[in-house]
């Protein structure tokens, strides 16, 4: 039961890391080798301002922190990535660059030790199906639902939910259609930031904000989303569940430093066997050579 | 107005069978080469004074060899490779092992450690080799971070304290010319590969992989060739470095071997080659002028790389190319 439990928590938590990475890959086809390093600095806005600005308001200072971030993303693509659009090489070292500079940046300014924690929203725990729980992990569990079904209504029922769809499906059809490439791009590597923070307020008061988190954000969402299918929605959920209980298995029975040693092998095991992730159908003459 | 380039007389008569006809198209030809081997095999002379930057040419001919095979992966073969530290720390292990635990002699244990270390990074790239994209970067991205996992969790190899007792080189000449022979024999033989047939053909895939495909030629074979060789460069590397420090650790799988080679590449000029060696030449001195700054170098690279590829990608190689061979004018329209 405890295996269950943890299990799922384990997979929302995943979902909800990889959820903004595949979101920009999918619309923009910007791989977002960034999305690491916007976690951990939206933790640490947060933090700092919470704690800079004494009397703030808990909720104010996470909205405060994930809006920033998101406004971040968005200037990465407005200013940097614009430029260099569809060379994939130096799209890649370029967001890649930029989420190395915010990490060891944030390492030199002084981030590490475990001084850099954010408070839980509600402390305690409860008991679900027998096995104790804390309100924290249980809020990640409604917050991942609930971010699911917002994004899917978004992506259905509103005008620009559904232009990010017809980009993600055919960027040619979508700009004859008039829809605005560029600004399309914009938005989603800010709602990928966004939720990038969204993640990090989330999944931070858990343990402490360290660089090194956001090296294995990236490394998970990556992982998530290429056995999902990369830019495929329904791939990341059950690919976070698939991912999310292997994990929660080995940690049971073997030990815990084999997370990334799993993650990896699933890659390496889907890449193998279907090239273009559980979902990726519609692309898999593009992904194979 | 608008600028026009013209190429010099004197370099449309050096391609053909004038070349040779006068010193004049012979030094024109010859003079950057000679000048670049002549130069880096003075360098540990000209340092004779200062040991401690004779160990930053050690450092800094291991960073041109790294970014020599980045700049030939990324430019030649079409795969981004965002984790060179995987090739050092694998070429360093395997050159520890074959050094300590079985007590092969220096002169061997390098070599033999860079062909099997090439070897092993091969086999473990293979799954990705037939896909495009991104998942090179992806996976090459996550090798080194789970090596380190993997040695840390199963306190093999040394464990987080590495493995110590790596023999030495006889002296500090050794040392210094080990590395600089190996780094300008590299840069010419993959100077010559690159248009060799199967070098055509890397770049093809690169170009257009459907039509290699198409013309019956299997493209993760050629794949596997390019990444073979791009790991025998990075194991070299690494191989070169746990003799030089003695040890191999996990910190050969260390951030920096992957970053600075991807920004010496960006900043020399990508797929000239001999701009990975001159992006490297420049970064690696200035990192250790920087050293004070600890992390925060990174940051300084990133910025730089960043910034080159946004304003200036063709980098400083093709730019004194263009010098070199033509010259501009303003022309009005």
């Amino acid at each position: 039961m405890e295996l269950l439990v943890y299990g799922i928590i384990n997979s929302i938590t995943l979902s909800l890391i990889s959820l903004g990475f595949t979101l920009v890959y999918s619309i923009s086809r910007v791989p977002n080798f960034a999305h690491g390093a916007l976690y951990v600095a939206s933790g640490y806005l947060t933090w700092l301002f919470l704690n800079e600005f004494l009397g703030i308001p808990y909720l104010l200072a996470i909205l405060a922190g994930v809006i920033i971030t998101s406004l971040v993303g968005a200037a990465i693509y407005q200013f940097i990535l614009v430029r260099i659009r569809g060379m994939e090489i130096s799209e890649i070292i370029a967001t890649y660059a930029i989420g190395l500079a915010i990490l060891e940046g944030l390492r030199w300014g002084g981030l590490r030790g475990g001084t850099f924690v954010l408070p839980t929203f509600f402390a305690g725990s409860i008991n679900v199906l027998g096995v104790s729980v804390d309100y924290q992990r249980l809020i990640i569990v409604g917050a991942g639902i609930l971010t699911f079904v917002i994004l899917y209504m978004f992506t259905r029922f509103t005008k620009v939910g559904l232009a990010f769809r017809g980009i993600a499906q055919d960027e040619r059809a979508a700009m004859m259609l008039g829809i605005n490439s560029d600004m399309t791009a914009v938005l989603s590597l800010a709602i990928g930031s966004a939720l990038a923070g969204l993640a990090a307020v989330l999944l931070l008061p858990l343990g402490n904000i360290v660089v090194e988190g956001g090296y294995n954000v990236l490394v998970f969402a990556v992982a998530v989303c290429v056995i999902g299918g990369l830019g495929s929605w329904g791939g990341v959920i059950v690919a976070s569940f698939i991912i999310g209980f292997a994990q929660i298995l080995t940690e049971y029975f073997i030990s815990a430093h084999y997370q990334m040693v799993v993650a990896l092998l699933a890659i390496i095991i889907t890449l193998l066997v279907k090239p273009s992730g559980i979902f990726g159908k519609q692309k898999e003459l593009e992904e194979r050579v | 107005m608008r600028k026009e380039r013209i190429d010099r007389g004197l370099k449309v008569r050096t391609q053909g069978i004038y070349a040779i006809t006068s010193a004049r198209e012979i030094l024109y030809l010859m003079g950057p080469r000679v000048l670049l081997i002549a130069g880096l095999l003075a360098l540990p002379f000209v340092f004779e004074l200062a040991p401690y930057w004779k160990k930053v040419i050690n450092i800094m001919c291991a960073y041109a060899l790294l970014a020599l095979s980045f700049d030939f992966l990324a430019n030649y073969v079409g795969l981004v490779c965002l984790g060179g530290a995987f090739f050092t720390g694998v070429g360093g292990y395997f050159a520890a092992i074959f050094n300590v635990e079985l007590g092969i002699p220096i002169w061997i244990s390098m070599p033999l450690a860079t062909i099997v270390g090439a070897g092993f990074c091969t086999l473990c790239l293979l799954p990705c080799l037939p896909l495009r994209g991104v998942y090179f970067a992806i996976v090459t991205l996550m090798y080194p971070l789970l090596f380190t996992r993997i040695i840390e969790a199963l306190n093999i190899l040394g464990g987080t304290n590495g493995m110590t007792g790596v023999a030495p080189f006889p002296n500090a000449y050794f040392e210094n010319y080990t590395i600089i022979v190996v780094v300008l024999v590299f840069l010419f033989a993959m100077r010559r590969f690159v248009n060799e047939d199967v070098g055509l053909v890397l770049r093809a895939v690169k170009d257009n992989d459907q039509s290699v495909r198409a013309s019956g030629i299997s493209v993760t074979r050629m794949r596997i060739i390019g990444v073979f060789i791009a790991a025998l460069l990075g194991c070299f590397a690494g191989a070169y470095i746990a003799h030089l420090y003695m040890w191999a650790g996990i910190s050969l799988f260390a951030l920096d071997f992957s970053i600075i080679p991807i920004a010496a590449v960006v900043i020399g000029g990508g797929g000239t080659l001999v701009g990975a060696l001159i992006g490297a030449f420049i970064l690696v001195p200035l990192s250790e002028i920087l050293r004070a700054f600890g992390t925060f170098r990174i940051v300084i690279y990133c910025a730089i790389l960043t910034g080159f590829i946004v304003f200036k990608s063709e980098g400083i190689m093709i730019y004194l190319q263009r010098k070199y061979h033509q010259f501009e004018r303003w022309v009005k329209v």
